[in-house]
């Protein structure tokens, strides 16, 4: 007969394993989120159902992978607009749609946002992404930006595509 | 004050596994290597700069860190939400090619980043991310 303890660390590192495979996901997705990608390929990529995936995802990093990966590429349109030189049309439809410009994300309110941002006062250089992103604000950036426009935006770029 | 930076520390749960990482795909050499099994304490370096290292140790070995504090770090570990570190290298496309030829998790190829820097990313064994940036 198996020790109950056995049984208890076998779960636990089950776990460990299964959080590892969502990992693998979250990071593909912040490799490939210019590429099409669905959210059935991703599962089976990292052999989950779909389903499964998704809820997983969620308990996790608190959205689901499609919310996650549109929050990718709406972040990455901000960052195209805030740079200047590209309109809202072509930081959409460049980064956002993985060349499918028929996307649904093209004509839903994810567009509203940008073009949201893209009337709202210039940021002056603002960091791209706030604190508590997973990507560490860059050590050259100057000490006298500000963080009010990327803190004031990311609310609502969060909500709009949950 | 004359205070230098000596080192810093990154988890591991697989100290032989995180070993391999930093001194053979990194090139990292050992400064030392302490203790048995999970509970390790291994310090490595970049060759020439004797006064930085990275300790790699096994997380949550304070006796004051509760069971349950010890599974969410494990999880969070596991996730990728715990530890993280900025390296640097004059030279991030052989770096980047070098890391990539090992069986590290790539995060993100050489990319020119909006605020003004060029860095790509990895996994090291434990799910640590390791954030490399280009000097210019």
């Amino acid at each position: 007969m198996c020790h109950p303890a056995w049984g208890r660390a076998l779960t636990a590192a089950q776990r460990l394993n299964d959080l590892a495979r969502l990992r693998r996901v979250r990071d593909r997705i912040d490799r490939e989120y210019a590429q099409p990608l669905n959210v059935e390929e991703l599962a089976r990529s990292v052999h989950m159902s779909a389903g499964h995936l998704s809820r997983q995802f969620r308990l996790a990093y608190g959205e689901p992978p499609y919310a996650y990966l549109m929050t990718r590429r709406i972040e990455r349109a901000m960052a195209l607009l805030r740079r200047g030189d590209l309109s809202v049309t072509e930081a959409g439809f460049d980064q956002w749609a993985g060349g499918h410009p028929s996307s649904r994300l093209c004509t839903t309110s994810a567009m509203t946002v940008v073009t949201t941002l893209s009337t709202a006062p210039a940021s002056g250089g603002a960091p791209p992404r706030p604190a508590n992103s997973r990507c560490p604000a860059p050590i050259s950036v100057s000490a006298s930006v500000s963080t009010s426009a990327s803190a004031a935006m990311r609310p609502i770029s969060r909500s709009m595509v949950r | 004050m004359d205070i230098t930076i000596h080192a810093s520390s990154l988890p591991h749960d697989d100290p032989d596994a995180s070993l391999v990482f930093y001194r053979d795909t990194l090139g990292f050499e050992v400064r030392s290597d302490v203790g048995k099994g999970k509970m390790r304490w291994i310090t490595v370096g970049p060759a020439g700069q004797p006064g930085t290292s990275i300790l790699l140790a096994p997380p949550a070995a304070d006796p004051g860190v509760t069971e349950d504090e010890r599974r969410t770090i494990a999880e969070m570990m596991a996730k990728g939400t715990y530890g993280w570190i900025l390296l640097a290298t004059r030279n991030l496309d052989a770096t980047f090619a070098k890391v990539q030829a090992s069986d590290a998790e790539v995060v993100q190829e050489p990319t020119e980043q909006p605020y003004g820097i060029r860095d790509c990313a990895f996994r090291d064994p434990a799910g640590n991310l390791v954030r490399i940036q280009e000097l210019r």
